[in-house]
């Protein structure tokens, strides 16, 4: 048996039965990091602490301790999460020495739960992009062909994951990155719905979009995170006041009952035929595993990743106001005086996409296109918003393709910031409509995965996990 | 059908540089008119469509966001965030000459 290929969930399992040690899961995670990280890139920084830090796991189980939920299970953590005493780069030069005085909240409970933090992953600067290509440091590989891109922006993450580097990873997704790379690198992806992870130490991008989530080899790894970092948190004030369920109970082999919406809008012509098929074919095992599939539509669609791109960029231009080279981070050598040094500070510092984002926020938030672009797009939104909760009406769940098209190669979007902003096409409505999505794997083309995605209404995570999961289980006993 | 191209000039870039307090290459400024326009331009879409009587999207969740007490609590550590700093002076971040 070798333990990189373990879920969390048997890894907790045998960790309680005290079959293996904590050292040893981390020793042979450190090891395999060391042997193959060098190919595929996914460590921005790698824990050089984790071996003591699971000796006192093991020195607290010797004593007597009680095994908790994660207990010795190694972490890979985005970049953009702060974790304390380790680097948050958020991959770009301006957060190149930065290291944060605080744990993010979801770190404070994942250590509460005994997990033990890996390392930081790589990620298109700032999270902007879809490929981990605009990272100020390096590019990521997909495991599956690494002359291909793993997605983005939680791009390191995911790689990690589908690499077998670390057991579990956490992301952050504002417009699906998240759940693209975890299906461009076969594994699975989620995006809880808005407020019910705390962002209180994610490093904001656009704060109505942002939601941090886990990145797992299965569906209950991906229950097992959430109920550890979910729930109230009175230090952001977005994270609801909401009771989080255990999310491990939702975990189902049939899907009797459930109605699935199949929107004719994301099957559009432009989509690789390898990608309709795959998911056509999950559909279909949905229906023999005793699931009604109904065709429905979602007329605003089309107008997703515009609406996204105005909210986004403006959001995130307030956001990154905060790079000043004053408080933390990186200051230009070269000023007169304060505003030369904001503006040095800013353009050295940021890389180019990082530059386009905040000025095209600047443009749309700029008096005299505030009402044409920012206002329009927030008006669409809310039609987009409406147009799920229609759906709802008739539908419990919605499934869709994770993204158009299998992993493309590095460099082929990169000239192209139009072309990679529609790699979220199938995504960036969700986030805008605050509703929580998973994506995961159903099968491949060739030697690349195709991801599925899964939508549920607001706060309706039983539904979503419900149906990935019996998806799941059908895959796993057929391939 | 004509085909409408949004344009969007070298000044106007520059313009927005300085509003969002970004010093930009020469080359940066000539690619990023040319790539604004497209994006200007997909978005566009947004213009012709009638929103009816939607209002803008408010929030995102349907329940409010909970508020806390206002109690004073321990914060982070002085010397931590201070050693974040570019520059400082005694317990101070430090800054160009203002006035």
């Amino acid at each position: 048996m070798d333990i990189l290929s373990l879920t969390i969930g048997r890894i907790a399992d045998m960790v309680r039965k005290r079959e293996i040690s904590c050292l040893e899961i981390c020793e042979r995670f450190l090891d395999a990091v060391k042997e193959r990280d060098g190919e595929i890139n996914c460590y921005l920084h790698v824990n050089d602490k984790i071996l003591e830090e699971a000796k006192a796991s093991d020195s607290r189980l010797a004593g007597g301790g009680s095994p908790r939920a994660l207990e010795g299970v190694p972490v890979a953590v985005k970049d953009n999460i702060c974790v304390r005493q380790m680097p948050a780069t958020c991959a770009s030069r301006m957060l190149e020495n930065f290291v944060p005085p605080y744990d993010a909240t979801v770190i404070e409970r994942l250590r509460d739960q005994g997990a033990l933090i890996l390392g930081k992953t790589n990620m298109d600067e700032f999270a902007f992009g879809s490929s981990t290509e605009s990272s100020a440091f390096f590019t990521t590989r997909n495991p599956f062909d690494i002359t291909r891109v793993p997605g983005g922006s939680s791009g390191g993450s995911a790689a990690a994951v589908g690499a077998r580097l670390c057991m579990g990873a956490l992301g952050s997704d504002t417009g699906g990155s998240i759940r693209q790379p975890a299906a461009f690198c076969g594994i699975v992806g989620f995006k809880p719905s808005y407020g019910v992870v705390s962002r209180y130490g994610l490093i904001a991008f656009a704060s109505s979009l942002d939601q941090i989530g886990p990145m797992t080899r299965d569906v209950m790894d991906s229950c097992i995170i959430m109920n550890v970092i979910s729930g109230r948190d009175s230090r952001d004030s977005t994270c609801l006041d909401y009771d989080p369920p255990d999310y491990t109970r939702f975990l189902r082999e049939d899907l009797k009952g459930i109605r699935i919406g199949v929107p004719v809008e994301y099957f559009p012509s432009g989509i690789e035929d390898s990608v309709r098929e795959k998911v056509q074919d999950a559909i279909r095992a949905a229906e023999s595993l005793g699931a009604e599939v109904e065709e429905i539509s979602l007329p605003h669609t089309g107008y997703g990743i515009a609406v996204y791109y105005i909210v986004a960029t403006a959001e995130a231009s307030s956001n990154l106001a905060r790079f000043d080279g004053v408080k933390y981070g990186y200051r230009t050598p070269s000023h007169e005086n304060l505003l030369e040094m904001y503006m040095n500070t800013r353009g050295e510092g940021f890389g180019r996409e990082v530059k386009r984002r905040i000025m095209m926020g600047t443009y749309v938030l700029s008096s005299g296109y505030y009402d044409a672009y920012y206002r329009k797009a927030e008006k669409v939104r809310s039609l987009i918003r409406k147009d799920f909760e229609e759906a709802f009406r008739k539908v419990d769940v919605i499934f869709t393709p994770a993204t158009p098209e299998v992993p493309f190669r590095i460099g082929e979007k990169k000239a192209d910031p139009l072309k990679m902003y529609l790699s979220d096409i199938f995504t960036a409505n969700v986030n805008l409509a605050g509703l929580p999505a998973i994506t995961l794997p159903v099968g491949y083309s060739g030697k690349l995965p195709v991801g599925l995605q899964v939508i549920a209404p607001f706060l309706r995570e039983d539904m979503l996990f419900k149906s990935a999961s019996a998806i799941e289980n059908h895959f796993r006993h057929t391939s | 059908m004509t085909e409408e191209r949004k344009t969007i000039k070298r000044e106007d870039v520059e313009y927005l540089g300085k509003l969002a307090r970004i010093r930009l290459t020469e080359e940066e400024i000539n690619s990023f008119a040319v790539e604004f326009g497209k994006i200007l331009e997909y978005v566009s879409s947004l213009a012709v469509l009638d929103t009816g009587d939607a209002g803008p999207a408010r929030g995102t969740g349907r329940k409010d966001g909970p508020v806390r007490a206002d109690r004073t609590e321990k914060s982070m550590d002085r010397e931590e965030i201070l050693a974040n700093a570019p520059e400082k002076t005694d317990r101070f971040f430090k800054v160009p000459k203002i006035i």
